[in-house]
């Protein structure tokens, strides 16, 4: 199994620190064993380093182009990628250069992917472990609110954002984290359920430790597995989501761009300017990769069962 | 389980009463009715039609008149169409919906669950990354993309099957837009499957199983499936109503007559009532599923007590 | 006594000299398909099939083939005796008498009478009814219609009377000129009192439909498709050569090129713009599929009047003239708009346009003009002009603003932040004033100059640019009186003048309706400015 190697190096690295500082002997945390874990995932290490290159071309690379992102170039417009005209992802209907749209697309995209699944995890996780650990009517009563949440009409509840509080970029991310973790909430509260009645937590319950700690301490740990493979799942739909957004008037407003924006734009026209389709396509799916490697190379790293 | 099942029934109602009460809040603070077009009506005549559908009543009134009909089944008439009633309207879209989502549900379970397991099974070699890089493509392309390229292929350059249309449910009508609608579905069941297979494999009771020289087959059917599907149940409760409940993507792109198409519209046009009305159906199926799911979880693993 | 006035002679004239009838003319030799039945795509699903309560274009293009009313149009937008065969005016032009050909009959064989014309129109204007078209009646000025909706008179107190069932009188305040035109709006087709009292509310189910138009209803799935037959009772059904339409609900643009591809729609709805990438393809590949017609309607921006800057005339123009509309129907709508310098679109009948005099000049000479403009209001490089552009959510919509913004930014140093709302919360922003350019877009109800000028008086519900010009007022309310035509050109350009000097809105372009019609197709209307056409004209040719 994997493990075996990961602990003969815990062995040895644990006999050098006796050495070295015989006068204290330092635990190594749960956090330090899952970076050194992850350290030794190729696919996770990779991708997280492509990651990297993506976010930084995003924020920096839109200097490398000859144009802005809102420059119209009237003679260039629906160009196809070329060199000499120096659009090297070729233009959008208004001569815009995609490259660096593309670039500075991800900007919003990535935050609002990152921050969409993070508020998912925070809230999903805690509201879930609280709803299956504490039970009966806690449990029905946070569940029959999720399903009030679940089943209500969102697009008005994001008209009155729009109408209530203008345009601002900040209510993208309360729309965003508003549905984003309830899905998750009910996947761990689903397996707080099978947890609860687990032995190690029976002892736990037993010794007198609050129901809190149990909560962070013990049942959170082990549903990151879980919650990790789909917050992985939520990027792509809260960077999509984005786009559908700016369609009632919250989200990212024209010049202005996301990659949901640009997919949107793109699709329409893939028969005739598939470039306009294929770069911000294939940003997105590399990072949506990246993130997917990541995210299981941070379930492995987490996994408490799997020291 | 009855008792379960009643404590659910009796706690559905003021779930659904909230629901209802904090929608109709919501859709009568957004601005805009059902009768502001394009063109301003005259006041008079504004107040001809808002008092045809009761809308000059004060709001509470309308509310208690409209659990007044909900009581009765009735779902009002529908404010944009004007020649049906939202039950026709509902009654004619949702069985499209619903077989749709049907066919999508059991292709996606089918083959999530499928390359989850396989990919659990062959961690970390190339039949994993091969099987999860293939499920992962149905979400990271969105079905607005998907849907137009299968369309592009099948319907308009290879003219094998239409490029839209319900006809009645002609199997030939449906096949691409449960196809569009399954590929996300399936990507996600069989992260989640590979997930928690991969955590049960790795458990105790399973080590216990193997060292015991059970053959690999036998356990995975018999010990390690069960257990490993209570996430993806999880995942498809929720889920399963907004797959019968249909994708306004997908039926916007197919030109099918279904629900979606109508939920969304009606939020965009203010038809309050055929908002309401559809809020109330999918809220009545999420708590339906809802308690499915859990009485399915007691099922599967027997040690879970509510 | 009776006398016929010019333009209901010149109507009458064409019809008994040009076309008696419009039906389809199939030339010699032409052979048919054997399967006479056409898909068209309506680009939405119609709220209602009801003619008296129907407001927008889908529901009116499936009318006119359901319904016929006193008169029709023929394939370049003239008047043509529909129900009506020929028409009598009284002196001072307030008195129609309208004598009904004896041979038209509702598709369940009931004759069509002068009756049904009266229980029609009574429906239109009766409260109870609800329609939002009601206002249609009242603006023909037809006796008492303004009081029966306010609800101040009943209903049979309405200006029209059935002298006998083939004659039928309508009484009018004031002597609207053109009447006649607007008799041809699916408002004022005739209704069945007997189905109507029979089934409510359901009549329109087609189970119960009972029309007068060529064709009837069939089925009807909602968001689907609906189904229109060819009515055996029309009195014109020998003439007819489809058998079968097929109208789609279709509101995606790409989802309809993909069906027309695919070869499951016939003729495109034409309202959606197709994006330009796939417009240039399709001119490339299918350019005699393309059919170009001018519309009578204007696609503008209008400046918030009643809210500073704006307020100032010569910041109005200086925006105005800043926008390269050129461009914008070259290089982004680009499927035979016309740019627009006035309100009103050249195509509108019995208007001759005087053309404006920055018109003529070139784009560099305009933005001078403009700079000169702003800096004379205060504005320039030092002190720039910020301000919100609202627009709809729309591909088109979108485009356009984003190149406008960036002709502002780049001639006048302008920033212009543009903000997009879905439709309804859109709507309610400009009715409220809460915006301080909005792009708008305006359609004639009729074919006529008036059509387009009224928007902009005072008292119109849909000013929302809030302009406000006695002098503008008064010669708009003068005009309806007025019933030599040359004499009413002259004063609609006067006040198109007007526009002119204070710019109240940034005309950009003359709206054209762009479809995709099959080659198979025959009987396509050529030029119809209000888009109208009727799928008795057509045929399916052998393909």
């Amino acid at each position: 199994m994997i493990t075996n190697k990961p602990n003969s190096e815990a062995v040895s690295r644990f006999a050098t620190q006796l050495q070295e500082a015989p006068a204290e002997v330092e635990g190594r945390s749960l956090w330090q064993d899952a970076r050194r874990r992850f350290m030794h995932n190729k696919a996770a290490m990779i991708s997280l380093i492509t990651l990297s290159v993506i976010i930084l071309l995003c924020l920096f690379g839109s200097q490398l182009g000859d144009f802005t992102y809102d420059d119209i170039d009237w003679n260039a417009m629906q160009i196809a990628p070329d060199t000499a005209s120096g659009h090297f992802f070729g233009t959008d209907s208004l001569g815009r250069d995609l490259f660096v749209r593309t670039l500075v697309g991800g900007q919003i995209s990535l935050m609002v992917g990152v921050l969409g699944a993070l508020v998912a995890i925070v809230i999903g996780t805690l509201y879930g472990a609280m709803a299956g650990f504490i039970g009966g009517r806690t449990d029905s009563f946070m569940m029959r609110t999720l399903e009030i949440l679940n089943s209500f009409p969102f697009m008005f509840f994001v008209i009155l954002l729009v109408t209530f509080f203008g345009r601002n970029i900040m209510l993208i991310f309360i729309a965003i984290g508003a549905v984003s973790w309830l899905d998750m909430a009910r996947i761990v509260r689903g397996q707080t359920l099978s947890l609860k009645s687990k032995e190690f937590i029976e002892a736990a319950h037993v010794c007198g430790v609050s129901t809190w700690a149990i909560i962070t301490r013990h049942i959170v740990p082990n549903v990151l597995g879980i919650v990790v493979v789909y917050a992985t799942l939520l990027v792509p739909s809260m960077i999509l989501f984005e786009s559908f957004l700016s369609y009632l008037g919250l989200g990212v407003q024209e010049p202005m761009t996301s990659w949901g924006a640009l997919l949107n734009e793109g699709s329409k026209t893939m028969e005739v300017a598939p470039w306009q389709l294929l770069f911000p396509a294939g940003f997105l799916v590399t990072t949506l990769f990246c993130f997917n490697f990541v995210g299981d190379g941070l379930r492995d790293a987490l996994d408490p069962k799997d020291r | 389980m009855l008792k379960f099942v009643f404590k659910r029934l009796i706690e559905a109602i003021p779930t659904l009463l909230v629901l209802i009460l904090v929608s109709f809040v919501l859709m009568h603070a957004a601005p805009g009715s059902p009768f502001t077009g394009e063109r301003s009506l005259p006041p008079e005549i504004l107040a001809n039609i808002e008092a045809k559908y009761g809308l000059d009543q004060p709001l509470y009134v309308q509310f208690f008149h409209y659990l007044g009909g909900l009581l009765q089944g009735d779902l009002g008439p529908s404010f944009k169409y004007k020649d049906f009633s939202v039950n026709e309207l509902v009654g004619q879209s949702f069985p499209v919906s619903a077989e749709i989502g049907l066919w999508a549900f059991l292709t996606a379970v089918v083959l999530g669950v499928l390359f989850g397991v396989v990919a659990a099974l062959k961690q970390n070699t190339w039949v994993d990354y091969g099987v999860m890089s293939l499920a992962m493509t149905g979400v990271v392309i969105p079905s607005f993309v998907l849907a137009p390229l299968l369309v592009l292929i099948f319907a308009v350059h290879l003219r094998w099957l239409p490029a839209g249309g319900w006809n009645g449910g002609e199997w030939m009508y449906m096949l691409l837009p449960v196809l569009a609608m399954a590929a996300h579905y399936i990507s996600s069941i069989a992260r989640i499957m590979r997930g928690s297979m991969i955590e049960i494999m790795h458990s105790n009771f399973i080590r216990t199983a193997r060292a015991k020289g059970l053959p690999a087959g036998y356990i995975i059917w018999r010990h390690a499936l069960k257990p490993a599907l209570l996430p993806v149940i999880s995942y498809l409760g929720p889920a399963f109503v907004g797959i019968i409940t249909g994708s306004v993507v997908i039926e916007t792109i197919f030109g099918l007559p279904g629900i979606g198409q109508l939920f969304v519209n009606g939020s965009l046009n203010r038809d309050y009532s055929m908002v309401l009305g559809i809020t109330v159906l999918i809220g009545a199926l999420t708590i339906m599923f809802n308690a499915i799911v859990d009485i399915m979880y007691a099922y599967i693993d027997p040690k879970i007590r509510y | 006594m009776h006398k016929k006035t010019s333009l209901a002679l010149a109507i009458l004239l064409a019809a008994g000299v040009a076309a008696p009838v419009m039906a389809a003319k199939v030339p010699a030799g032409t052979e048919l398909a054997a399967k006479q039945e056409i898909v068209f795509n309506n680009g939405a699903e119609p709220a209602t099939l009801d003619p008296q309560k129907m407001e927008g274009t889908p529901e009116s293009r499936i009318a006119r083939n359901l319904f016929e009313g006193l008169v029709i149009q023929d394939d370049k937008g003239n008047i043509l005796p529909g129900v009506a065969t020929s028409w009598d005016v009284n002196d001072n032009n307030t008195v129609f008498t309208f004598h009904l050909r004896d041979d038209a009959k509702w598709s369940n064989g009931d004759p069509v009478t002068a009756g049904d014309f009266v229980f029609a129109w009574q429906r239109a204007v009766d409260p109870k009814t609800a329609s939002p078209y009601s206002w249609y009646i009242e603006m023909t000025t037809m006796a008492n219609a303004s009081d029966i909706i306010n609800g101040k008179k009943s209903p049979d107190q309405l200006g029209v009377k059935a002298l006998d069932d083939h004659t039928l009188q309508v009484v009018l305040d004031k002597p609207i000129p053109y009447f006649i035109r607007m008799l041809g709006h699916t408002t004022m087709v005739p209704a069945n009192k007997k189905v109507i009292d029979q089934w409510g509310e359901k009549w329109t189910s087609p189970d119960h439909f009972v029309g007068n138009g060529a064709y009837t209803l069939t089925d009807w799935v909602v968001n689907e498709r609906i189904v229109l037959k060819r009515n055996p009772n029309y009195w014109d059904d020998k003439d007819t050569v489809v058998n079968q339409i097929t109208v789609l609900p279709i509101e995606s643009e790409n989802s309809e090129l993909s069906r027309y591809k695919a070869g499951e729609i016939d003729i495109t709805n034409g309202s959606t713009p197709i994006a330009i990438e796939h417009f240039r393809q399709l001119k490339k590949d299918i350019p005699e599929q393309i059919h170009t017609t001018g519309q009578v309607g204007t696609y503008y921006y209008s400046f918030n009047n009643k809210k500073a800057p704006f307020d100032d005339a010569r910041i109005r123009k200086a925006l105005s003239f800043a926008i390269d509309r050129n461009v914008i129907t070259d290089k982004i709508t680009g499927q035979g708009e016309i740019p627009a310098y006035a309100f009103v679109p050249d195509i509108t009948a019995g208007f001759t346009p005087v053309v404006p005099a920055w018109a003529k000049l070139t784009q560099k000479e305009r933005v001078e003009e403009a700079k000169k403009l702003m800096k004379e209001a205060g504005y320039g490089p030092d002190h720039p002009l910020s301000f919100e552009l609202l627009y709809n959510t729309s591909d088109n919509h979108k485009k356009i603003a984003i190149a406008v913004a960036a002709m502002w930014k780049q001639s006048l140093g302008v920033n212009v932040s543009l903000v997009n709302q879905e439709w309804k919360t859109y709507l309610a922003t400009e009715r409220a004033g809460d915006f301080q350019v909005a792009r708008a877009g305006w359609v004639g109800d009729y074919n006529e100059a008036s059509t387009m000028l009224d928007l902009l008086t005072t008292a119109n519900g849909n000013n929302y640019a809030r302009y406000s010009n006695p002098e503008y007022d008064m010669l708009m309310a003068d005009s309806k009186s007025v019933v030599d035509e040359t004499k009413r050109n002259e004063m609609y350009n006067q006040a198109a003048k007007l526009l002119d000097r204070d710019m109240p809105v940034a005309p950009i372009y003359q709206y054209s309706t762009t479809r995709l019609v099959k080659p198979y197709i025959g009987g396509y209307p050529a030029a119809n400015p209000e888009d109208i056409f009727y799928f008795k004209d057509m045929y399916v040719v052998k393909h």
